[in-house]
C-alpha cells in the first residue's frame, strides 16, 4: 500500500540528508546517542506490532497449545482439531459465499453507476455524490444496526445470506462508486470517441472498450469489498443465528465462549486459516496496482 | 466508511500501468472533472440513469430507509418480544428523556468520549506520524519490516485480532504478564479502558501512518536542505517546516480515524462491554440494549444520537474536503 508515485521524490531527499551521517568518522557522539535511540524507537515499535501477532503463527504448530507465545513443539495434529470440527470449514465456505455474492453486486452496480455518473450529467449529479458520500459516512454498520435488524426481522430476512449479502452491499456502495468514479474521470474518452468514430454500438463499447480499460478499477474495488466482507463481524452477527449459515467471523466466537475453556487448537488453526486470504489478496493488489492510497482497502 | 478522496491523492498521483495502454495526458483528464463530460458512449440521459438506478435502490433500502426509520423507531415503544411487539405504541420522546437521565446511557457516552480520545485522536494520530517521520530516513527491509507489521494489524479480520489480544493479556499464561512478570494481573478486568485503548492504536494505527507517509513525502526537499543549513533542529524542523505543510492532513485524518473509532465494534470481541459496563461504548451499549435486550424504541433513540453525531463528524470532514478543492 506504499505510495509508489512518492517513492523516487523521497528518496533523493533522504539520500541528501543523510550523506554526512553516512560515514562514521564525522559522527559526533551526539548523533551515536540520536542513532541509538532511534533504533531503540523501531525496535520497540516492531515489539508492539508484532506481540500480539506471534501466537498466530507459533501456536497453530505448537504441541501443546496455550495462550502464551513460545517455540513450538511442531505438530500438525492440531489441524486434525480443524477437520474434527463440523462447522468450522463450512464457516469458511460461508465466508466465501457471502464476500464474493457482495463484491459481484458491488462491482457490477458501482462499474454501472459510476461510468454513467462520469459521462453523462444527470440532473442533480453532484447532489446525489455528496448526498452518497455523506451517507456512506454517516449510516455506519453500528448506528444502523437497530434499524436494519428490525427491518430484516420484519421481512423474515434472519438467517438469509441473501439478505446480508444485500445488506453488505447497500452499505459498501456508495463508496465504491466514489472510487470508481474517480478512476473513470482519469481515462481519456478518446478511446470511447475513436472506437464510436468506426461505428461501434454502444454496448459494444462498453463490453469491449470501456470494460478493459477500466478492469484495474474493477479489481481494486473487488478486493476491497472482498477484504471488507470477510472481516465483517457486526452484520452477519446480528443476521445470522443459524451456526450452519455464519462466515468465519462470527462462528470463532463459538470456539471460546460456549463450553468453558477455549479450544486453542482449534482457535489457532483456524484463525491462521481465515487470515491467510486477506494477506494474499492485500500482497496481490499492493504488487500489482500499487494501492493509490486513496479508497483504502478498508471501511 | 468512505475513505473515497483521501488528500492522499494529491501527494501521489499518476496511475500505475494496468495493461492497458496508460491513461494518458492529464491535461485530459483535468477536463473531464471539471463537467466537460460529453457522453461519449451516447448512452442519454435515460440509459444513464437506468444505469444508475440498481445500485441507488439497494443503497436506498439499506442505507437511506434505515436511517430514516430510525426516526420513527426512536419515538415508539418497540420490542422484539411480548404486546409491544405486535403492536408498538408512540411515547413521543420519552426515549429520550430516558437515555438523557440513563446513567449506563451517560457513562457509555464519556466512555467512547475517552476511547476516541486517547485511541484515536492522541494514539493512532500521534503514533501514526511518529512511524511515518521516522521510517522516512530508513530505506530496506527495517521500514519494510515495520509498515508490514503496521498494516498486518489493520488487515487481519477483527475476530482474529480480538482473540490474539484475549491471549496477550490473558490474566494466567498470557504473554504480557510472562514478560513484565506481573503473573495474575487481569488487564481487561483491572484495565478494561486502557487495554481496548491499546487494542485500538495497534489496531488502526497504519491508516495515519500511510496517510502521513504520502503528506510528508509531498514536504519540497530544498526547505528540509534549507533548514539543515540553517541548522535548525529535527524539532525546529518539524513544527516550522514540515507542519505547515501538513496541517490539512492532519485535520482530515483526525476527523476520519475519530469517525471510525467511534462507530468501532471490535471491543465487543475483546470484553463485551464488561466488566460491569466498563467499557461499554456506545455501539456496544446500542448492541446490549437493542439487540439482546430486546429494547428496539430505546435502542433507536440512542442510535439517533449516534448518526447525529456521525452527521456532524461528516459534514466537517466533507466542507475540508471542498476547501481544499
Amino acid at each position: 500500500m506504499t505510495t509508489v508515485a512518492a517513492e523516487p521524490n523521497r528518496g533523493s531527499a533522504v539520500s541528501e540528508k543523510r550523506a554526512p551521517a553516512a560515514s562514521p568518522s564525522i559522527m559526533t557522539p551526539r548523533q551515536v546517542v540520536g542513532r541509538i535511540g532511534f533504533y531503540t524507537v523501531i525496535a520497540l515499535a516492531t515489539a508492539f506490532f508484532a506481540l500480539p501477532m506471534l501466537w498466530l503463527l507459533s501456536t497453530p504448530f505448537d504441541d501443546t497449545p496455550g495462550l502464551s507465545i513460545s517455540v513450538p513443539d511442531l505438530t500438525l495434529n492440531n489441524f486434525r482439531d480443524l477437520l474434527d470440527n463440523p462447522y468450522a470449514l463450512g464457516s469458511l465456505v460461508n465466508s466465501i459465499v457471502l464476500a464474493v455474492g457482495t463484491a459481484l453486486l458491488v462491482v457490477v452496480f458501482a462499474a454501472l453507476a459510476s461510468y454513467s455518473l462520469s459521462r453523462v450529467k444527470i440532473p442533480g449529479r453532484d447532489m446525489l455524490l455528496y448526498a452518497l458520500l455523506l451517507l456512506s459516512s454517516i449510516v455506519t454498520g453500528t448506528a444502523a444496526m437497530v434499524p436494519i435488524f428490525l427491518m430484516m426481522f420484519e421481512l423474515g430476512l434472519i438467517d438469509s445470506q441473501i439478505g446480508v449479502i444485500m445488506v453488505l452491499s447497500g452499505g459498501l456502495l456508495p463508496a465504491a462508486i466514489f472510487i470508481l468514479k474517480d478512476f473513470v474521470d482519469t481515462i481519456p474518452k478518446s478511446y470511447e470517441e475513436s472506437a464510436r468514430v468506426f461505428g461501434a454500438s454502444s454496448f459494444q463499447i462498453l463490453r469491449h472498450i470501456v470494460v478493459p480499460v477500466i478492469r484495474p478499477g474493477l479489481a481494486t474495488i473487488a478486493v476491497w469489498t472482498v477484504v471488507n466482507v470477510w472481516g465483517n463481524f457486526l452484520v452477519p452477527f446480528i443476521l445470522l443465528r443459524d451456526t450452519d449459515k455464519q462466515p468465519a467471523a462470527v462462528l470463532m466466537r463459538t470456539f471460546y465462549t460456549e463450553g468453558g475453556a477455549p479450544n486453542l487448537a482449534l482457535i489457532s488453526t483456524f484463525s491462521l486459516l481465515y487470515s491467510i486470504p486477506v494477506v494474499l489478496m492485500y500482497l496481490f493488489v499492493s504488487r500489482k496496482y500499487g494501492f493509490r492510497f486513496h479508497g483504502g482497502i478498508k471501511s | 466508511m468512505a475513505q473515497t478522496t483521501s488528500p492522499a491523492t494529491e501527494a501521489a498521483p499518476g496511475e500505475p500501468d494496468g495493461s492497458a495502454p496508460g491513461p494518458a495526458s492529464n491535461s485530459e483528464g483535468g477536463d473531464q472533472v471539471d463537467g466537460g463530460e460529453t457522453d461519449v458512449v451516447g448512452l442519454g440521459k435515460w440509459r444513464a440513469s437506468a444505469f444508475v438506478a440498481p445500485a441507488l435502490v439497494l443503497v436506498a433500502i439499506f442505507l437511506v430507509f434505515p436511517a430514516l426509520w430510525t426516526l420513527y423507531i426512536g419515538i415508539t415503544n418497540y420490542r422484539l418480544t411480548g404486546i409491544a411487539a405486535r403492536a408498538p405504541e408512540f411515547v413521543g420522546f420519552d426515549n429520550y428523556t430516558r437515555a438523557i437521565g440513563d446513567a449506563n446511557f451517560l457513562n457509555s457516552l464519556w466512555l467512547t468520549l475517552i476511547f476516541v480520545l486517547f485511541s484515536a485522536v492522541i494514539g493512532q494520530n500521534v503514533l501514526g506520524f511518529a512511524l511515518a517521520w521516522r521510517l522516512q530516513d530508513v530505506q530496506g527491509w527495517v521500514k519494510g519490516m515495520v509498515q508490514s507489521l503496521v498494516l498486518l494489524a489493520w488487515i487481519l479480520p477483527s475476530s482474529i485480532v480480538a482473540f490474539l489480544w484475549i491471549a496477550l493479556l490473558d490474566r494466567d499464561s498470557g504473554t504480557l504478564n510472562a514478560m513484565l512478570g506481573t503473573p495474575g494481573l487481569a488487564w481487561l478486568i483491572e484495565y478494561p479502558m486502557v487495554s481496548i485503548i491499546v487494542f485500538n492504536i495497534w489496531r488502526g494505527t497504519a491508516f495515519s501512518m500511510l496517510l502521513y507517509s504520502a503528506a510528508l513525502a509531498s514536504v519540497p526537499p530544498s526547505q528540509l536542505e534549507t533548514a539543515t543549513l540553517v541548522g535548525a533542529s529535527r524539532w525546529q524542523t518539524l513544527r516550522d517546516v514540515v507542519f505547515p505543510h501538513v496541517r490539512g492532513h492532519v485535520l482530515t485524518n483526525t476527523l476520519l480515524i475519530s469517525l471510525w473509532t467511534f462507530n468501532d465494534f471490535t471491543p465487543f470481541l475483546i470484553t463485551a462491554g464488561g466488566p460491569n459496563g466498563r467499557t461499554e461504548t456506545l455501539p456496544v451499549y446500542i448492541y446490549n440494549t437493542a439487540i439482546t435486550g430486546g429494547e428496539m424504541g430505546y435502542g433507536a433513540a440512542v442510535s439517533l444520537i449516534m448518526l447525529l453525531i456521525n452527521l456532524v463528524i461528516a459534514m466537517f470532514y466533507l466542507r475540508l474536503l471542498r476547501e481544499r478543492r
